[in-house]
């Protein structure tokens, strides 16, 4: 059991965990990025409402996985270096920028943050884009990225169904989908879907109540029914 | 320059009565004693080109105190006024640019590291404790935003420019620089152009030998900020100096 | 610490996590032992596995996959592992790819810096791997070590170069070289190919047995991948091929039965 406190003990005890479904997706105009809302403590939903899809820049967005006073300390930060950086050179900072600065703080404090961050969103330079900031504090940039808890459940779905060059109502369900199969799986995971889709336009909020989300198998117990179904034909033949 | 000796040109720390900092103002005058500088923005790049006067004949030529300095990749610079300052100034903007890579992992524009080098120089206007860069220093270069040439004055004050002359021979490069089209020159003709203001300029200042020195920037140059190269450079001085001949 | 660069990547405690499902590895919990010492160097997360590397006629070429793996979850499936230093110089990560780019950033700086000086000196291989020499041991006697085998190929005045640095500042030069599972199982065949044929193997000849060694390993290692990129340092400087694809071969398979006397 002392060996068990190990690995869960990432968190510091009573820490609140984003155990978490988190997503962005670029597609031709901008980005969608989504999550579930769901915040545990071990297993008590601490909020189940949460919004885990973070402002940082009038274009620019974060989803935050890992622990949550890590992830809101880090994200804080660097929306004051943004807000700096639109005052002190006069233009809007890319996406680039921002994950740079996302990946400064997480790779040189890699040994006390436990945060996975997807920082995603238009800019003028590269338009939309998607960058991936895994636990050590690396950097990658993707036209899709999952992460949290549950994303390791959906791998195979978004491998599965991604296509380059979509437009955004598919992007939207794609994120809708991916989000509520992993919200189906991972304990972790929960509650409603929040997504922003992010264009040079704006920012456009959208919402999928938890008893509105897509739904697919529910799983069934086959067993215990085939063996019911054929007592019952015995006592037919027998009666 | 009738406050001279009322006490008050002794600190930048102290105005005169009526509102000048004088040590800034010498500052100035010790760029306008320099050979000329010149930085030419055009289509494609950015040219600079100094009028280096050489002091004695006993020096190596070409081999050292380059006015022209490498601040990053794509960045350069070059100083009118005194060398060591200059060079002072180079180091700093080589640290700014490269503190802007480390913070934001992508490469500063020319105007980020102006900005800082500005601010830098400035705060030398402040205290009595120090004196104010005696240089004027042309920035250059090319960055996501296309050809951006910046002059930050001794006072710490700059300011964008198509064209930029700095030093002894200014007015008469200025005069030149404005009967160019320069936003529709190439990089490889505007290194014609400034050899050929530098040479004109220096009719002014025949006693003294001098040697032309050129850098550029550009779409011949990859996007990367080097010396031109040496037979470019001895083709545009021969035209150069071929030009002078016809124009007397 | 785990000294043994092999075991970077693998699966975590098999006690509790058998199945590889957990996604985040196990990382130091900084807790405080009976000493009051605290565990303060990290462990890889994001992990590039093997890379492989020779010396041949016109200079050095060297090979590595596109994976970034996340323990046993291959998360990131374009990832290149090498990264040109300068005209002269190629370097090959493996081990943790966040170390990795923090590499990268020094060196491109360090490019920049040297470019700056324009005195018409560039830095070679040679320099380059004494620098990450001094950097890796320097970074592991702060107990603080950046955890990477680094494998250094250049070409510059004439001389070949190709050199290994691990996260310990351990350093050594052969004409074929290859990190973590790699050394256990291209090293030999690679040894077998090109030792003592260095100055006449021709381009073609030394891509194909770096091919030959990554589809052993892709076969052989878990953490592999079979997309991957081929660099080459000659005369003319540094080339990184596009990803390519392997041809693996199972066709071979098909008539198995059982694991014994199984017939059908």
């Amino acid at each position: 059991m002392e060996a068990l406190s190990v690995d869960i003990g990432r968190l510091k005890s009573g820490e609140v965990n984003l155990g978490t479904s988190i997503m962005a997706v670029q597609f031709k105009d901008g980005v969608i990025i989504g999550a579930d809302s769901r915040t545990t403590t071990g297993a008590y939903i601490a909020n189940r409402v949460t919004d885990k899809l973070t402002y940082v820049h009038d274009r620019i967005y974060c989803c935050r996985s890992g622990s949550a006073a890590d992830t809101q300390a880090v994200a804080d930060i660097v929306h004051y270096y943004l807000q700096m950086y639109k005052q002190h050179m006069g233009r809007e900072p890319s996406v680039h920028t921002a994950a740079s600065l996302f990946q400064n703080i997480c790779y040189q404090n890699k040994d006390a943050l436990s945060a996975g961050i997807i920082v995603a969103g238009w800019d003028k330079e590269d338009g939309p884009s998607v960058y991936n900031i895994p636990l050590g504090g690396g950097i990658f940039r993707q036209p899709w990225a999952i992460g949290g808890s549950g994303s390791t459940y959906v791998y195979g779905y978004c491998d599965a169904t991604y296509q380059e060059g979509w437009g955004k109502d598919e992007t939207i369900e794609f994120v809708k989908n991916t989000l509520s199969l992993a919200m189906a799986r991972d304990g972790s995971s929960g509650g409603v879907i929040r997504m922003c889709v992010i264009t040079e336009g704006g920012v456009e909020r959208l919402f999928v109540p938890g008893d509105r989300l897509p739904k697919f198998w529910q799983g069934q117990e086959v067993i215990g029914k085939t063996f019911k179904a054929a007592a019952d034909t015995e006592m037919i033949v027998e009666g | 320059m009738t406050s001279i000796g009322t006490g008050y040109d002794l600190s930048a720390s102290t105005y005169s009565p009526d509102g000048r900092i004088f040590q800034v103002e010498y500052a100035s005058k010790a760029v306008d004693n320099s050979g000329t500088t010149i930085g030419l923005r055009v289509k494609d790049g950015i040219v600079l080109a100094v009028e280096k006067l050489v002091h004695s004949k006993l020096l190596v030529p070409g081999a050292s105190n380059r006015r022209i300095q490498t601040i990053d990749k794509h960045i350069g610079l070059a100083t009118a006024g005194y060398l060591a300052d200059g060079r002072h100034l180079a180091n700093r903007a080589r640290s700014e640019a490269s503190n802007f890579r480390e913070f934001y992992h992508s490469p500063p524009q020319v105007k980020d590291v102006t900005e800082r080098l500005g601010q830098y120089v400035q705060v030398y206007t402040l205290y009595s404790s120090v004196r104010p860069f005696g240089v004027s220093t042309i920035l250059g270069g090319v960055d996501k935003t296309g050809p951006n040439l910046y002059v930050v004055e001794p006072s710490g004050v700059f300011f964008g420019y198509h064209g930029a002359a700095v030093g002894k021979g200014r007015q008469l490069a200025k005069a030149e620089l404005e009967k160019l089209k320069l936003a529709e020159l190439s990089t490889r003709e505007a290194v014609f152009e400034v050899a050929r203001i530098i040479h004109l300029v220096h009719e002014d200042n025949k006693e003294k030998e001098f040697e032309l020195e050129m850098s550029w920037i550009g779409a011949e140059t990859q996007g990367i900020f080097l010396p031109v190269p040496k037979d470019l450079h001895q083709e545009a001085e021969e035209k150069a100096k071929a030009a002078l001949d016809n124009f007397e | 610490m785990d000294h043994f660069p092999t075991n970077w990547g693998r699966p975590r405690n098999d006690a509790f996590d058998a199945y590889g499902t957990y996604p985040i590895q196990q990382r130091p919990n900084n807790i405080k032992d009976n000493f009051n010492g605290v565990q303060r160097t990290q462990q890889p997360i994001v992990t590039g596995t093997s890379v492989l590397a020779i010396k041949y006629k016109d200079g050095i070429m060297m090979a590595a996959d596109n994976l970034a793996s996340y323990g046993s979850l291959a998360r990131f499936k374009d990832v290149q592992r090498l990264h040109a230093v300068g005209n002269h110089t190629v370097l090959g990560a493996s081990g943790d790819m966040s170390d990795f780019q923090y590499i990268q950033s020094l060196l491109d700086d360090l490019i920049i810096e040297e470019f700056t000086e324009q005195d018409e000196h560039t830095l070679g291989p040679a320099e380059i791997h004494e620098y990450l020499s001094q950097l890796m041991y320097g970074r592991r006697s702060k107990l603080n070590p950046l955890w990477n085998s680094l494998l250094v190929g250049g070409y510059k005045d004439g001389k070949r170069f190709l050199a290994y640095v691990d996260l310990l500042g351990t350093t050594y030069s052969a004409s074929t070289i290859a990190t973590g599972y790699g050394s256990y199982i291209a090293q030999p065949l690679l040894r077998k190919a090109v030792e003592g044929r260095e100055d006449t193997l021709t381009e073609r000849e030394a891509q194909a047995i770096l091919e030959e060694s990554l589809l052993v390993l892709f076969y052989r290692d878990a953490r592999s991948l079979d997309k991957y990129q081929i660099a080459k340092v000659t005369e003319s400087g540094v080339s990184i091929s596009e990803s390519m694809a392997l041809r693996t071969s199972w066709s071979f398979a098909e008539g198995i039965r059982g694991y014994g006397a199984q017939t059908q």
